[in-house]
């Protein structure tokens, strides 16, 4: 069922829409995360934000995807833009939530001591709290992640997708091939991006892992 | 400012000056306030803060370092009051040790103690160096430690590491709230006790809060006695204190055995030890039995060649003739040296239900005898002495 010839015919495509997955995702998430730690940096210790921010940001999690792009190509049109905009705000949620959760982890004995020993505003968060906040950061980054990548496909209705355009290609000429190339590499780029991300989540906190002697 | 060109030995004089912290609110005393504080601490010496909680002890300690500003009054440091340095700048030149420790989980032991030094903008060498020296001065081997986590160290190990980061930039203040207060007893006695011994060589300048009133007595060249409301109660010497209470409520908080804590104060060393009647296996039984009938002590203490007390051995024990030996010998009395409190050495009589205790030097010799009735006797003696 599977015909070597298509895929090796293909490979130019297959990879290009590779690469163009990996782009939209790592642009989508990079984004997401700048954006992310700004409103956590400025609504934190403000209760009176943390509300309507997290709730916008929870809302524009539950529009579902494909009502957005609808809703954005008028605007927008058939773009880069477009694509990146629906899936930003998929991760809004996630990493806001995650990094806040995170910096509210950090034991306020540490906090204590860090303003006692000298430390300035940005010292502390530089070198106590965002390194403390890390592994609940890193959690959300990688479920950000991975919900992203699956999240590609679905711009592929306005001209993007990466491994969707692969796949919707496949079901517009019948073929059956490319149909199971593209769902066999996506479920492959979420595997690796969360075993990825986790190992990294790990390398980066070797304190936390440390237990006994 | 002037300082010694060695950054060794450094101390600094703490005052306050009608210093007050009010929480908005409230007009009667609420829990943490501090009403017109002043008292002054000289340079080296240590002033433990001590009272019930909600008492403003910590508040006047967070109060120094500018954790917490004042609501109106001055703290002042060798002269000049804190509200003028810059924030960061003071609190790099004031050792804090908390309760909880607070060493950050993410750096190792040898990060943790290098912080001040950072900030300071020291090199990594002599940071590294300086980290290693202080580990070594709070007992734990630097080669073994340096690298862990906080997490991989016990209670006591973490609190001695609080110690050493709190001396790494070798600050003329410390500030130590309730440093020993997560530990277990044992532990805690420990650590007090090398507290001291590295304070007699550091003499810094040290604000100590406790609700402990035995650690105040035992941590304090001064104490003072803080009241709920803030109100400061009584200022003076362990001794003074426990003399001479200034009102009901310090005598109260000192409690009902204040005698006995009186003993805390006072060394074996600071008795006049009595002369035990001794003797070495091996030696004719005739000469020590002649001595020990005509003394009221009962007992013929033997010893050996290094003067070492072996056992005693009863009147009614010691034959009339031939050699004694060290099967005769039996019970033994509680060692105590000259640096044991009297306190302790009671407790230790008391324990092991005897009434005499041998002295002992550092390398076990018998320096002499100390008995329960000395003790108490010496304790009646001191209380009339300061008038009460």
């Amino acid at each position: 069922m599977i015909r070597w010839d298509v895929i090796e015919g293909n490979l130019p495509l297959i990879a290009s829409k590779l690469l163009e997955h990996l782009a939209l995702t790592a642009v989508a998430v990079g984004i997401g995360l700048a954006i992310s730690a700004l409103a956590a940096y400025f609504i934190r210790g403000r209760k009176r934000l943390v509300g309507p921010v997290t709730g916008t940001f929870s809302l524009l999690y539950t529009i579902p995807s494909l009502a957005l792009l609808a809703f954005l190509v008028p605007v927008t049109h058939l773009s880069f833009l477009t694509a990146e905009i629906a899936l930003v705000s998929c991760t809004l949620f996630i990493l806001t939530r995650n990094i806040l959760a995170g910096l509210a982890a950090v034991p306020t004995d540490a906090l204590e001591a860090a303003d006692a020993m000298g430390y300035g505003r940005f010292g502390r968060l530089w070198h106590v709290e965002l390194p403390l906040a890390l592994p609940l950061i890193m959690a959300g980054i990688r479920i950000a992640t991975v919900t992203t990548l699956g999240l590609v496909m679905v711009t592929a209705l306005i001209g993007f997708g990466g491994l969707g355009q692969v796949m919707l290609r496949g079901y517009n000429f019948r073929n059956d091939t490319l149909v199971l190339v593209g769902f066999v590499l996506t479920v492959a780029l979420g595997l690796a991006a969360d075993l990825g991300l986790g190992w990294l989540g790990r390398a980066v906190t070797p304190w936390s892992r440390a237990r006994g002697t | 400012m002037t300082s010694p060109p060695s950054d060794a030995h450094r101390a600094a004089t703490v005052a306050f000056d009608h210093a007050t912290k009010r929480y908005p609110g409230t007009n009667t005393a609420r829990s943490g306030a501090v009403q017109d504080l002043s008292l002054e601490v000289p340079a080296g010496k240590i002033c433990v803060l001590v009272g019930p909680s909600g008492c403003g002890k910590t508040t006047s300690l967070k109060m120094v370092n500018r954790l917490i500003e004042p609501t109106s009054g001055r703290i002042l440091i060798d002269g000049q009051d804190v509200a003028s340095r810059e924030v960061t700048d003071l609190r790099r030149s004031i050792g804090y040790v908390i309760q909880q420790v607070g060493l950050f989980p993410h750096q190792t032991i040898g990060e943790n103690v290098a912080t001040v030094p950072r900030l300071l903008g020291w090199e990594p060498d002599r940071r590294r160096t300086r980290s290693d020296e202080l580990l070594t001065l709070v007992g734990l081997d630097a080669a073994t430690y340096r690298d862990r986590y906080p997490a991989q160290l016990s209670g006591g190990e973490r609190q001695r590491v609080g110690v050493a980061r709190a001396l790494a930039g070798d600050p003329p203040v410390m500030l130590m709230d309730e440093p020993f207060g997560a530990v277990d007893p044992i532990v805690r006695e420990r650590l007090q006790n090398e507290f001291l011994r590295l304070q007699a060589d550091l003499a810094k300048t040290i604000l100590f809060v406790t609700h402990d009133i035995d650690e105040a007595i035992k941590m304090g060249d001064l104490v003072a006695v803080m009241e709920v409301g803030g109100k400061l109660a009584q200022f003076g010497t362990p001794e003074e204190i426990l003399a001479n209470p200034a009102s009901d409520f310090v005598a109260r908080f000192v409690g009902v055995d204040r005698g006995l804590k009186r003993l805390s104060l006072s060394r074996v060393g600071d008795l006049d030890l009595l002369p035990a009647i001794t003797a070495r296996p091996g030696d004719d039984a005739a000469e020590p039995r002649r001595r020990i009938m005509a003394n009221p002590l009962e007992y013929l203490l033997m010893i050996d060649e290094a003067n070492r007390p072996i056992g005693w051995i009863g009147q009614r024990q010691v034959p009339s003739g031939g050699a004694l030996s060290v099967l005769m010998a039996s019970a033994m009395s509680p060692l105590l040296d000259r640096r044991t409190t009297l306190k302790d050495a009671l407790a230790m009589l008391i324990d092991a239900e005897v009434q005499v205790g041998i002295v002992v030097d550092d390398h076990g010799a018998l320096e002499g005898l100390v008995t329960a009735d000395e003790i108490t006797a010496f304790r009646r003696r001191g209380a009339e002495g300061s008038g009460t």
